[in-house]
């Protein structure tokens, strides 16, 4: 009787498809991920039904659950120089090209604009631990200022995107490219935080604000 | 890895020389090693539900020297919030001792669950909920096309017997009840809606009722 001998198996396995699956995959997640911004405070925002998306020309006004107040503003780099130039001019603050390029790329930060260089210098990690906030009183009304300003650099780097978006489509509507005012407020946090904000959006005669809110389901329930 | 070695075998028998056959396949080990890597990473940084904005119009400062008309606003009702109460009155605010001779307003309370807002609005808002459903049929037997549907719901929300709301907050209240109340009120589509400021009156009512 011949042996049955037992197939020997090669320990080698086509990897091709798995590997072609595994790029594919990786593809994808690359393509879609946008990246959570590494934000200088926790925010739990409340949920809401609203399904807008944020658009691209923002000025954000972040406020955390103790009430800190951190200022953002997404108008492109060239604006976000030009912000602080016109800023630093006002307060006569000195800041140099390194601090101007760190500006330019800077998510939101929450202080004083006489402490802002040396902010710029910190790394990410250590501004996680600060606990200032901008100044918004009636005699140092700085946040105002950011907003005003913001809200000139965003309507000048909007109106070229709108321009170069009107060559291709001439149906864009201007709105589109215009600043947003959006606030993004921890749940837990006073609204009466919130309305010291909203009252200096006000005053500026802003009164289309936008709240950040997470998809109904996606957040906290009650 | 074992594959690697067949190919360079040196081990031929009898005489003729063969060209070295190459072996067509790769040790594919670490290219899937870093291709579930870059995978893993993705998989746990991507950040899948993207915030959504909420938009809300704020009622313009009045200007010093443009004098404002008090309009007279038909069918509305005022919320008050405070910590994680909610109240409210229908109607205008008269206090105690008002000289129209009305009665003074009563603060009700209610609640955020589905039996306290909820219900209120959809009472209150019959008339753009109930036009919106016979809209929606129509949408939906092709009678109109989307763009007459979407210009008939905004003509509801404006209509005189289409419920306004005022949102009033005392300094107590918190964010989320805020955004929770304007979550209710989009859902039920009242049209106009304005946060104000709280009056002094209103204030001392609130305080009674939260003792």
């Amino acid at each position: 009787m011949a042996k049955i001998k037992a197939p020997k198996a090669s320990p080698t396995i086509d990897m091709t498809p798995m590997v072609d699956l595994a790029f594919l995959l990786v593809t994808f997640f690359m393509l879609s991920a946008n990246f959570r911004s590494d934000e200088p405070v926790q925010v739990d925002t409340p949920s809401s039904i609203a399904d807008a998306e944020i658009p691209k020309n923002v000025i954000l006004i972040t406020v955390d659950k103790e009430g800190r107040v951190l200022y953002g503003f997404t108008g492109g780099q060239e604006a976000r120089k030009n912000l602080l130039i016109k800023m630093a001019d006002k307060y006569k603050v000195k800041f140099n090209k390194t601090q101007l390029e760190e500006f330019s790329i800077l998510p939101s930060f929450g202080c004083s604009i006489q402490q802002l260089p040396e902010y710029l210098e910190m790394e990410s990690e250590e501004r996680k631990h600060l606990k200032t906030s901008i100044p918004m009183d009636s005699t140092n009304n700085q946040l105002k200022d950011w907003i005003y300003f913001g809200n000139i650099e965003g309507l000048a780097s909007g109106k070229v995107k709108f321009e170069e978006a009107v060559n291709k489509n001439p149906e864009t509507e201007m709105n589109e490219y215009k600043p947003k005012f959006i606030l993004k407020v921890d749940g837990k946090a006073l609204y009466e935080h919130a309305k010291n904000v909203i009252e200096i959006f006000r005053d500026l005669d802003l009164n289309n604000l936008n709240f950040v809110t997470s998809l109904e389901g996606g957040g906290e329930k009650h | 890895m074992a594959d690697m070695g067949e190919g360079g075998g040196g081990h031929e028998k009898g005489g003729k020389k063969r060209a070295k056959k190459g072996s067509t396949r790769v040790d594919m080990t670490p290219l899937v090693d870093l291709a579930f890597l870059l995978l893993t990473f993705f998989v746990l940084t991507s950040t899948f539900s993207k915030p959504k904005i909420m938009s809300l119009v704020y009622p313009a400062k009045p200007k010093e020297d443009v004098k404002v008309e008090e309009q007279k606003i038909n069918n509305a009702i005022t919320f008050l919030i405070s910590e994680n109460k909610i109240f409210y009155y229908k109607g205008e605010f008269y206090g105690p001792e008002n000289t129209k001779g009305k009665p003074a307003t009563q603060l009700e309370e209610t609640s955020f669950g589905p039996k306290g807002v909820r219900m209120l609005l959809a009472d209150l808002n019959k008339s753009v909920l109930n036009g919106k459903k016979k809209l929606k049929a129509k949408l939906d037997s092709k009678q109109i096309k989307t763009d007459e549907y979407l210009s008939g719901i905004r003509d509801l929300k404006r209509a005189d017997e289409a419920l306004k709301v005022l949102i009033k907050t005392d300094d107590k209240a918190i964010t989320k009840n805020f955004i929770d109340l304007v979550d209710e009120l989009r859902i039920h589509e009242i049209g106009v809606i304005a946060p104000v400021d709280i009056l002094p009156s209103e204030q001392e009512l609130l305080n009674a009722k939260l003792k």
